[in-house]
């Protein structure tokens, strides 16, 4: 009898198991189904346009570092936001914070590249600048919510825009070009001043150590820590974490900083290691983006490397799609709207299907 | 309509929690179900609501099979189930969810469910304000709205599982008085219970469950032994402690205002020492909660000094509060006591506070270990609160609490409870006492409050009654304050005694 039992409840479990493997396979193939759907639609053949954005992403040496490249301010965005929805903040403003990242970085260089330091300390001391800036415009969404009631989102969104403008002044005001300021930029920092690379690709591997050391530590904070555990607990109910002791106000502010200075170093990365200036849209979208990739794994550490890195290659290979098949880049955009959706829809239906089983 | 269910089985996981239930009531009549808790009312219940899919076993409703997908599938067929925890919309007004889960057309006939709802109201004579929003409205009062709105949606089988838990005595009365004319009317009422007096006195027959089983049916009159022995499989003494001498001052309030909407209450002098335990009575919406809560600092208090242990508290907050050894424990199990998704584990180690910056999971395992078994939780250490029977909860709440602390604070401790987790929880909270913890609570039951308390505050629409000694009192006399009749004879009487709270009458 009891062996019976045990035995069902095995199989329960090999069950559930099978289909946890089985979503995400289920969820891509619907979202290629999708796409593949759109691109008959526009007279492509998908394969033709699949092949294209693998060859874009991984044919050359080059294109893998490029795929590194926007990899890593995604990867930095996403480790971000997932300890702001780990409090329960949808931290839309991560747009906003990285671009505040990048004018941050942007200034203190300005400040300092005529000085006697080291381009090391100058770099150093702009991306620490950056991580600064991007905290206290989170901060700023933060405190909205504390202490105005105004909800995270649309506070966020609307420091959005005015991070836009204040970029744009920027770049046709104060900091412009020698002559007339233009929408490609401020005037690039000299060499020196770049985040050194390997040889002749673009990729920076002290971006890379970066990245990857976001995502190891927001994964043991999350993890292991009383920090981790009380932003859960704040996440998933104020209230009850409030009576259990833990200061809430306070919790959702540091989850704001902490997402910030995550964001703030995606923009430093950006201006110091890919754009070596301030341009109009250094952010680049990877904040939305980053959005996607965090709800796409679940709110999981672990998953959240592997997936940036899918997405910024789709957003590489994609740059192919005109020059070749005449079609419009932003198909990546659909592809990962597409798998993000059909992840969503797959892990409702699973949840489904384990209630009743 | 007469329900019928048959050999209906469901597990979770390991937990059989029905074990192939038949069970037939017939039509117009009060149906007792009783049982521990975790002994499957609750499952079966949700089972004939269509909230949970059975794993197997059939339901007829006058002889037809129906099939359950959903909640709204019940409802439509006409069984309403009232959850023991109000399942409703608490930032919307009363009228809003009255509307919801109405089907309709695009424009919600408002006026007409008003109409509807003050016909109802005046059949049963209930007074809410439609435009009320639900967060204002007592737990009774809920309730209330969740009988209407489940009546007006055409309700024929009407299930309450544990209604009676968090109301006051006169609510439930109310609820009784209802619930008979329901079943006069023709309605099919199954009543879950624990509490052995309800179901005798409501019931037309009850049936036992233990252990996912049906263990016994039984006809009127009822031998409460036999119930008891049916429920547990064994009758268990109740043991009594009371701690005779109490310490120094924990908890003192001088000239406390506090005002929250239309409550207010007033003029508020009192002091409680340690080892202490004073039960607070009233009906729901009293002024009890707010008085509680001040007590924590949970709500701040328009005038007036709040002193723990002699230090003035009046300007800080619960955190504070906290570390003086102040201890809230809210009614609201999942809304405000525990954190929905977080395992017991993760709530001991929240509960204990900050040991370094990394958390010792072993440590932390094994620490939840030892408080599931001192405090006979049914759950593991992995196991999140929302799987826990709300009796386990309660337990879980318990298990949370620090030692040592100056001062306990709860709402309704026992609710939803059965005798012997009642008896457990009140033997736990009262070795505290013999510590020197001072304890506040409220509590709709006044057997409970004469029981186990040292001395008793009534409140009645925010007014306080001067200390009453359990023991020079009866439940006639708390039932009566309760309502608001013969407070000027307690406040003569006690004049020139231990007076140590004086209320002006507001009105």
């Amino acid at each position: 009898m009891l062996k019976a039992k045990q035995n069902r409840s095995l199989k329960l479990d090999i069950n559930s198991r099978w289909i946890k493997v089985a979503s995400p396979i289920v969820a891509v193939l619907l979202a290629l189904l999708f796409t593949s759907l759109v691109l008959i639609f526009t007279g492509t053949n998908p394969l033709d346009a699949y092949r294209q954005i693998l060859n874009g992403a991984f044919g050359s040496t080059g294109r893998v570092s490029d795929v590194t490249v926007a990899w890593v301010p995604l990867l930095l965005a996403t480790t971000g936001l997932l300890i702001t929805f780990t409090a329960g903040l949808w931290n839309i403003g991560i747009e906003g914070q990285i671009t505040l990242g990048a004018i941050f970085t942007t200034g203190m260089m300005r400040l300092l590249q005529d000085s006697s330091l080291s381009p090391a300390m100058i770099i150093t001391l702009s991306m620490l600048a950056g991580m600064v800036g991007g905290a206290l415009w989170a901060g700023l969404a933060g405190a909205l919510k504390t202490f105005g009631g105004v909800n995270e989102i649309f506070g966020g969104l609307g420091l959005n825009f005015v991070a836009m403008s204040l970029t744009l002044w920027l770049i046709f005001g104060p900091w412009k070009r020698p002559g007339i300021g233009s929408m490609s930029g401020t005037q690039p920092f000299p060499q020196t001043l770049w985040l050194p690379t390997l040889d002749t690709l673009r990729v920076s591997p002290w971006a890379v150590i970066l990245g990857i050391l976001a995502i190891i530590v927001i994964y043991l904070l999350l993890r292991g820590t009383y920090f981790g555990l009380k932003l859960k607990a704040v996440g998933k109910n104020i209230r009850g974490a409030y009576l259990l002791g833990v200061p809430t106000w306070q919790y959702m502010m540091m989850a704001f900083f902490v997402c910030g200075a995550l964001a703030g170093l995606a923009g430093a990365v950006q201006v110091t290691g890919v754009y070596h200036r301030l341009i109009p849209s250094i952010s680049s979208g990877y904040g939305y983006m980053g959005l996607m990739v965090a709800m796409l794994v679940n709110f999981n550490p672990i998953w959240a490397g592997f997936v940036a890195f899918f997405f910024a290659s789709l957003n590489i290979g994609s740059i192919q799609l005109p020059i070749v098949l005449k079609l419009d880049s932003a198909l990546a955009g659909v592809l990962q709207g597409a798998l993000v959706l059909a992840v969503l829809m797959v892990n409702g239906a699973r949840q489904r299907l384990l209630r009743k089983s | 309509m007469k329900v019928d269910l048959r050999n209906i089985h469901k597990s979770f996981g390991d937990v059989h929690a029905n074990a192939g239930i038949n069970l037939v009531v017939p039509g117009g009549s009060i149906q007792g179900i009783l049982g521990e808790n975790g002994a499957g009312k609750s499952t079966l219940m949700k089972v004939l609501s269509g909230y949970i899919h059975a794993d197997r076993g059939e339901i007829y409703l006058d002889d037809r099979q129906i099939k359950l997908e959903s909640p709204a599938d019940a409802i439509g067929q006409g069984i309403g189930m009232l959850h023991q925890d109000p399942l409703d919309f608490p930032p919307m007004q009363v009228i809003e969810n009255f509307l919801v889960g109405r089907d309709g057309g695009l424009l919600s006939k408002k006026r007409s469910a008003i109409r509807a709802l003050k016909g109802l109201q005046q059949e049963f004579d209930f007074s809410i304000d439609p435009d009320a929003y639900v967060d204002s409205l007592t737990v009774g009062e809920r309730q209330q709205v969740e009988i209407l709105r489940l009546l007006w949606l055409g309700a024929g089988v009407l299930i309450l599982d544990e209604p009676t838990t968090g109301i006051s005595t006169q609510q439930k009365e109310k609820l009784f008085t209802t619930l008979r004319k329901l079943a006069k009317q023709g309605k099919t009422i199954l009543f879950v219970s624990h509490k052995l007096e309800e179901v005798e006195e409501l019931c037309d027959r009850v049936v036992v469950l233990r252990q996912g089983k049906l263990v016994g049916e039984v006809n009127p009159p009822y031998d409460s032994d036999q119930l008891v022995e049916l429920m547990f499989g064994k009758v268990i003494p109740s043991g009594e402690l009371r701690s005779p001498k109490f310490g120094k001052s924990t908890l003192q309030l001088k000239d406390i205002c506090i005002e929250v909407g239309r409550l207010r209450i007033e003029d508020v002098n009192i002091e409680v020492r340690a080892g202490e335990v004073i039960g607070l009575a009233g009906m729901e919406g009293s002024g009890q909660n707010l008085f509680l809560r001040a007590c924590a600092g949970l709500i701040r208090p328009v005038g007036g000094q709040v002193l723990i242990k002699e230090q003035d508290m009046t300007r800080s907050n619960y955190r504070a509060f906290q570390r003086k050894g102040v201890a809230y424990m809210p009614a609201a199990r999942l809304e405000e006591g525990l954190v929905p998704g977080l395992t017991l584990t993760e709530h001991f180690i929240l509960s204990e506070g900050n040991k370094g910056f990394f958390i010792n999971w072993e440590d932390s395992r094994q620490l939840a270990q030892q408080r599931i078994l001192d405090f006979n939780i049914r759950g593991a250490a992995s196991s999140t609160v929302e799987s826990l029977s709300g009796g386990n909860q309660q337990r879980a709440l318990l298990a949370l609490l620090k030692t040592p602390l100056a001062l306990i604070l709860l709402e309704h401790p026992t609710r939803g409870l059965d005798i012997e987790s009642t008896i457990y929880i009140w033997r736990k909270l009262k070795e505290r006492c013999l510590e020197g913890t001072a304890i506040l609570f409220i509590s709709s039951d006044l057997d409970e409050i004469l029981e186990y308390c040292d001395r008793v505050l009534v409140f009645f629409s925010g007014r306080i009654s001067p200390f009453l000694d359990p023991s020079a009192t009866d439940v006639d006399q708390l039932g009566q304050l309760i309502g608001g009749k013969g407070w000027s004879k307690v406040f003569t009487s006690q004049r020139n005694g231990n007076v140590e709270s004086q209320t002006e009458p507001v009105s």
